[in-house]
């Protein structure tokens, strides 16, 4: 099987061994024989796509870069790393660095970057420091720095460490995280090729895109073309977690089948269960049913197909005895707590959703609340600056539109019924409620209609998140 | 504010680390860039950022302490309190979950007798729920101190590995 990033070599993170097995040999190729247009017409030829998640094909991201030296020119490495399900890139780190410092080199000459930053998430220390390491001896080698194998190509390059948000892992929330600010996706247009980080032209890859760029460069973009299925070709680090045998990451070429994944590679489901539910691409995407589990290859095409995306290619397993709800409950209150703040619908509606969910799981769930939540997410998708919002509200959505049974089960069948809301509606309308609106009146609505809403203001307010 | 930042207190790096700060400073062609790692550096030699702290990364960085306080507030792995000297950060999101990331929490919590983001009365221990920390594969796990991983945790394993910890870090 084709390895691209995590070859089975051994001592592969050692910069020795990594330049006895061919290493840096393409960065010297690139920077003393080609063209930075060469290199990004062999990266479009490649059909490379960004492995971040949103599968944008890298080489048309590159050529947005405005050409010219006019103004410094910058390349952000997001090694954010923060979805659920997602723990590819600290492998690329610890396994094979060096590859992914050759990448991001090449990408900073084909784009004529006068500085990369590779933005690792703050909890990521061990790694951190990996990383330290490894580009301290590259600069050391000079590999890093000024004119690089004698070329009159220079960059550097800085380790920024993050301080545990999700939302970093945003483009734009990135560059302004690395701007020491809060993190706060900006509003596109300007798209970062024109005006990034520090306002200068700048362009965000995923660790994993360009640690696949030497191996492009070096074989050739037809060589990565023809790996895996056509249309989103190459290999992806599948992180397999849940309920499994083998957990870990498995690189393997894209259109794999699930089911071979699942059972060949990660040892299949713990205790011989069935499948319940799989979330193909981290905890934002949407979840597959047993059923679509079978027959689905894992690219995005196919994955776009049925409804859902690949996401970060973090595969997460649940067996027949999982409780959907608190995995869901779980999922809500993970974008509830990682919302930025700045849009209403994203701020509001994420905490919504997961109280919803809680009064469903306390069993005071009401018959309306699972259409409810399927409005509320509706509501807050494509209405926020950024992808946030449709990552909250996917899983919310399609968890209920595929499982509703599981949900429809926790939800009482008796509850307020619509006569007497009708009642309270009629009677805050007639004349005499209005005219005589004492205490004791509110008291009697209250006793009708109110006990179903206080629990839901009291949870609101008392500082449960 | 009436008293200049420079002013209110110029103790919290030495030379040596203001060495550090301006190596910070080089990577970045602005000062409020450094913001986070000289934040980060004030944690961890102090293991928390005080108000005065913030007001003096403030005067360093040239920057206003509110956007200091800001930023602070908005990482959460910021600490804007005292936390023990052993912070058991455990995750319980979705994978950790799955595999009984509840129930290490439940049994610590118990067993040192404090909730959510409580100290002990010795304050050695505190213990905080928190998002996914990227070891999915191989949950249940919690990290110490926001550096050290501990993963594949039992509830057998717990005891001993709170042993470590405790004479590791005091």
């Amino acid at each position: 099987m084709v390895k691209v990033i995590l070859k089975d070599i051994p001592d592969l993170h050692k910069l020795e061994v990594y330049k006895s097995n061919g290493g840096f040999e393409t960065l010297k190729k690139v920077v003393t024989s080609m063209s930075p247009e060469q290199v990004i017409d062999e990266v479009k030829k490649s059909n490379l796509k960004g492995r971040g998640g949103a599968c944008f094909p890298t080489g048309l991201k590159w050529s947005f870069m405005p050409k010219g030296n006019e103004k410094p020119k910058y390349l952000c490495c997001n090694g954010d790393e923060s979805e659920p399900g997602s723990f590819k890139d600290r492998e690329i780190f610890e396994r094979n660095p060096f590859q992914f410092i050759e990448g991001a080199l090449i990408a900073s000459y084909a784009m004529g970057c006068v500085a990369s930053y590779v933005y690792i998430r703050g909890e990521y220390w061990k790694w951190i420091n990996i990383m330290e390491k490894a580009v301290a001896e590259a600069y050391e080698a000079g590999f890093i720095g000024k004119n690089i194998f004698g070329s009159d190509f220079s960059t550097d390059m800085y380790v920024h460490k993050g301080a545990g948000a999700y939302i970093c892992g945003e483009e734009s929330a990135l560059m302004n995280s690395l701007e020491g600010k809060r993190g706060y996706p900006r509003v596109k247009p300007p798209f970062p090729a024109a005006v990034g980080v520090w306002g200068q032209p700048t362009t965000i890859n995923n660790i994993e895109t360009l640690a696949c760029v030497p191996e492009i460069i070096k074989n050739g973009g037809e060589w990565f073309a023809s790996i895996g299925d056509p249309r989103h070709p190459g290999t992806l680090l599948f992180g397999v977690s849940g309920h499994v045998n083998k957990p870990g990451v498995y690189e393997l070429p894209t259109g794999i089948p699930l089911m071979e994944l699942i059972n060949d590679y990660a040892g299949g489901v713990k205790g011989g269960k069935q499948i319940k539910m799989v979330i193909p691409g981290g905890s934002s995407m949407p979840p597959l049913t047993r059923e679509e589990c079978m027959n689905i290859k894992m690219d995005n095409e196919s994955l776009k197909e049925i409804g859902s995306a690949i996401g970060t290619a973090g595969v997460m397993v649940m067996d027949e005895d999982t409780d959907l709800i608190k995995v869901l409950i779980r999922i809500s209150h993970f974008y509830f707590h990682e919302s930025c703040g700045q849009c209403t619908p994203c701020r509001e509606g994420t905490g919504w959703m997961y109280r919803v969910l809680k009064r469903i799981d306390e069993g005071k769930g009401r018959q309306s609340d699972l259409d409810q939540l399927i409005s509320v997410a509706e509501n807050i998708e494509g209405n926020t600056i950024c992808a946030l919002g449709d990552a909250a509200a996917w899983p919310v959505k399609w968890t209920i539109r595929k499982f509703r049974d599981e949900f429809q089960k926790k939800i009482p069948k008796e509850e307020v019924t619509l006569d007497v809301k009708e009642k309270v509606h009629a009677l805050r309308k007639s004349p005499e409620y209005i005219s005589n609106n004492t205490e004791s009146d509110n008291k009697m609505v209250l006793e009708m209609f109110g006990n179903v809403r206080e629990d839901v203001e009291e949870k609101r307010f008392s500082g449960d998140e | 504010m009436s008293i200049p930042y420079q002013e209110m207190k110029d103790n919290f790096f030495n030379e040596e680390e203001l060495k550090i700060v301006n190596n910070h400073l080089k990577k970045y062609p602005h000062k409020m860039a450094a913001t986070l790692p000289v934040l980060w550096m004030i944690q961890d030699k102090y293991g928390w950022i005080s108000k005065d702290a913030m007001r003096y990364v403030a005067g360093l960085l040239d920057v206003p302490p509110d956007h200091v306080y800001g930023v602070v507030t908005f990482y959460t792995m910021y600490n804007e309190k005292p936390v023990g000297k052993v912070h058991l950060q455990i995750c319980t999101n979705v994978s950790c979950m799955l595999n009984g990331a509840y129930d290490i929490f439940h049994y610590i919590s118990d067993k040192l007798k404090i909730k959510n983001k409580e100290t002990t009365t010795d304050g050695i221990f505190t213990i905080e729920e928190v998002e996914c920390l990227g070891s999915c594969g191989t949950a249940p796990m919690m990290q110490v101190n926001n550096r050290e991983y501990h993963e594949n945790l039992s509830l057998d394993k717990i005891d001993t590995l709170l042993d470590e910890l405790k004479s590791k870090h005091i």
